[in-house]
């Protein structure tokens, strides 16, 4: 048993156990046969995970490029059907949040769940059979997107086939995770796990209410639009808000150095979210009996109580902690995050006021909020945690750490350059069009230049990108290497003793020959 | 929190709400839609979109047209508008009336009051009641897009960025097929600095045969294939062309009024 474990094992760990479990250990020193058994059992499951949404990050970014160029040159790549900005953009969204945010936040889930319950994960070949059939549905789902089969709903793009995928996996990876959660040795729960739990229910219901309801039975008419909307906000805000806040709460008060500022505040956060937060979404212009639209609105203005809650307990908790994580590590993605959720979740209800969605709706001021969520907050959440929980899981620590740091500040300004720009030009191109003497040609020049920025925000984000992927496929490669290293071990010293002894087969033979 | 249970109870209760809200209300109010009467009129709407539309809305969406277009016009309100229809037998007194006053994008009493002030003169007036808002200034739909006009198409494609213009009343705006198909093939010859990227992969580019193509382009100047080439719409370019010529926003309904 290492330290680490001695030191939480049975102790009434709920209060205290995210600011102290798994401090004692640095990551530097763990080797393979090191790694406690419980962030061992969690290693192929993150690793088949992980490895994936790595890929898909890279390629997301990379179609997210392609796409924006196309604003500075509309020629670009205009000879390739699969190519045109309608795919690519839609492709590009879709490799974010199904190839990198969701995997990524399911392994970072498994291992939070393991790690709370104190026991080794359950079922571990279940995960790792869904990480492939996850990886496998992003595949089917962007290849159907760039061929013209897309579903045509926002944020439900991929076709039949490949959400099929993506909903068994999720089932499976869900089953292990409960499975863990039900082995916890501490009955009490900890804040995280009310997000998280929640976060498991939440996306089969609404996943498969999107996909029946819209593309196996489709609703008539305008009905399709409002599930749409519904299922939109549903995962963007909701689903991303309890997984992303589900991880920060486990890890902020770890980097931190004193426990979450209060579990009742955090408690009270969940609440709220999950019940204002679920009723946005539907715009203010929208074609729909104006019930609707107002109903959102009061929703969206709700919504500053968790919000507010949230801001609370990131304030009491980091305030005064005197032994913060070192500057440049994990804790800064996971600070960044939250402080980009707290600015996107205003974005969001700031376009759910009537009076400004006016001039926001149907801009790029929309966008800027969705890329905000995703990669500023979830995203980088993610990051945090990822690099934080890997070298533990695996045993090693990564290839390049020096990298983590530079991949912050790349992806800090990456963020900054796309959203703020998005934003500005937003409003810049909202005004515009609220005056009909603009023409439509002129409105497109104005936006422009900013466009030009985000264009460079995209390219810093995928460098970024590359260098997470690098740490992460290395590491795998070091994985892989030391496992051949140790098979091949294995196999050596059986061979020295079958030439002492002889082997089996050998012995099994000579059996043989004496009955007959 | 003591168990998982009560997580449960919490997300059961909190997303229940809203899929009833959200999901099951609308459907019970709009699900069974029918058509209804064009207002003032016994003729239903709408009617169907033709074949080859039907067609073409798949292009759009297989083409993600919607990443840029919306196809849903907003009006802000509600205006009057006095329309000045006989001069009576005083027209000089009537017309030195009109144009004293405000006759346009008044509300309802004042339009009453400026219509009686006519007729104390002698004029006959009507009045007609007229959409707001910069869409509608726009062109973009005679009113706002209502429910209504979504009743048969699959999938609906509201869009949320307007990178390029609003396509609600697009059929209405350029009624021209070949206006859509070159547009199409080549957006800057119809619009100078458009940002559209242009759908060449939806034509074809061959040399004129015996007889030319009856379907091949008509270019603006300085632009289109080399001499002896014709531009020549596939079957997906056609289509497309006619959903976009069956876009239109110009029917008055009860949800959405105005004077035609």
């Amino acid at each position: 048993m290492s330290t680490k474990e001695k030191i939480s094992g049975g102790a009434p760990v709920l209060r205290s156990s995210p600011a102290t479990e798994g401090g004692s250990v640095p990551a530097s020193r763990l080797v393979s046969s090191l790694a406690p058994p419980i962030d061992r059992s969690c290693r192929v499951p993150l690793l088949a995970l992980l490895g994936g949404a790595a890929l898909w990050l890279v390629i997301g970014s990379v179609l997210a490029m392609i796409a924006s160029i196309k604003f500075h040159a509309p020629d670009f790549f205009a000879d390739y059907p699969w190519l045109t900005y309608g795919r690519v953009q839609p492709a590009a969204d879709n490799a974010l949040l199904y190839g990198f945010c969701i995997p990524a936040a399911l392994g970072v889930m498994l291992w939070l769940f393991a790690r709370l319950s104190q026991a080794p994960l359950c079922l571990p070949f279940v995960p790792v059979v869904a990480a492939n059939l996850w990886h496998l549905g992003v595949l089917v789902g962007l290849v159907g997107i760039l061929i013209g089969d897309s579903t045509g709903f926002a944020w439900l793009e991929f076709p039949r086939g490949g959400s099929v995928l993506l909903f068994a996996a999720f089932l499976l990876i869900a089953i292990s995770a409960t499975a863990t959660f039900g082995q916890r040795r501490e009955r009490e729960l900890y804040p995280s796990h009310w997000f998280l739990l929640a976060a498991l229910l939440w996306f089969p219901w609404i996943y498969a209410t999107g996909n029946l309801f819209l593309i196996a039975w489709p609703v008539r008419g305008v009905v399709q639009a409002a599930i749409d909307f519904w299922f939109a906000n549903n995962l963007l805000f909701v689903w991303l808000g309890l997984a992303g806040l589900g991880v920060s709460f486990y890890f902020l008060p770890k980097f931190a150095g004193r426990p979450l500022q209060s579990h009742y505040l955090a408690l009270f956060a969940f609440w709220t979210l999950v019940i204002f937060g679920t009723w946005c979404g539907i715009p203010q212009g929208a074609p729909l009996p104006a019930w609707m639209p107002a109903l959102s609105a009061v929703a969206g203005s709700l919504t500053v109580v968790p919000v507010l809650a949230v801001v609370t307990v990131i304030w009491q908790t980091v305030r005064g902690s005197t032994n913060c994580e070192p500057k440049g590590g994990p804790f800064c993605f996971i600070r960044f995050g939250l402080a980009s959720f707290v600015l996107s979740a205003s974005m969001l209800i700031t376009m759910a006021c009537p009076e400004i969605s006016r001039v926001t709706e149907f801009t790029w001021f929309g966008l800027a909020q969705t890329q905000l969520q995703l990669y500023g907050f979830f995203a980088m959440t993610m990051f945090g945690a990822i690099y934080h929980l890997l070298p533990r899981a695996v045993g090693f620590e990564f290839p390049f750490p020096k990298l983590v740091r530079v991949h912050f500040w790349i992806s800090t300004l990456g963020v900054l350059l796309l959203v703020v720009p998005l934003a500005v030009g937003g409003v810049v191109q909202g005004l515009k069009w609220a005056n009909p003497d603009v023409a439509v040609v002129d409105v497109s020049a104005a936006t422009l230049p900013f466009l030009r920025v985000s264009t460079t925000g995209l390219l810093l984000i995928l460098l970024g990108n590359l260098l997470f992927a690098l740490n992460i496929f290395g590491l795998t490669y070091i994985w892989k290497i030391a496992l051949l290293k140790k098979a091949i071990a294995i196999v050596k010293t059986s061979l020295e003793a079958e030439g002492e002894t002889g082997s089996a087969f050998a012995s099994l033979r000579r059996d043989k020959e004496v009955r007959a | 929190m003591k168990n998982g249970a009560l997580v449960f109870f919490a997300v059961f209760i909190a997303l229940g709400a809203s899929w009833c809200g959200f999901v099951l209300a609308p459907e019970l109010q709009l699900g069974g839609a029918k058509q209804t009467n064009i207002l003032n009129s016994t003729d239903l709407y709408p009617v169907g979109r033709p074949g080859a539309a039907n067609l073409g809305l798949q292009v759009y969406r297989a083409n993600g047209c919607t990443a840029c277009h919306t196809e849903q016009a907003r009006q802000t309100g509600i205006a009057c508008d006095v329309v000045l229809t006989s001069a009576g037998k005083n027209p000089e007194a009537v017309s030195n009336l009109v144009a004293t006053l405000k006759l346009n994008g008044l509300a309802k009493e004042v339009a009453d009051a400026v219509s009686d002030q006519i007729s104390a003169a002698g004029g006959k007036a009507e009045i007609r009641i007229v959409a707001t808002g910069p869409d509608i200034a726009r062109g973009w739909g005679m009113r706002q897009s209502v429910a209504e006009d979504f009743l048969y198409d699959y999938p609906v494609q509201l869009g949320s960025l307007r990178a390029g213009p609003d396509l609600a009343n697009a059929g209405v705006r350029a009624p021209d097929a070949n206006w859509q198909l070159v547009h199409l093939y080549a957006p800057a010859s119809e619009v100078k600095d458009s940002t559209m990227p242009p759908f060449r992969y939806l034509f074809d580019v061959r040399k004129i045969g015996g007889v030319p193509s009856p379907d091949a382009l008509v270019f603006p100047k300085g632009f289109g294939p080399p001499a002896g080439y014709e531009v020549v719409p596939k079957p997906e370019a056609k289509e497309l062309a006619a959903y976009l010529l069956s876009l239109r926003v110009n029917v008055p309904l009860y949800s959405a009024p105005f004077t035609p």
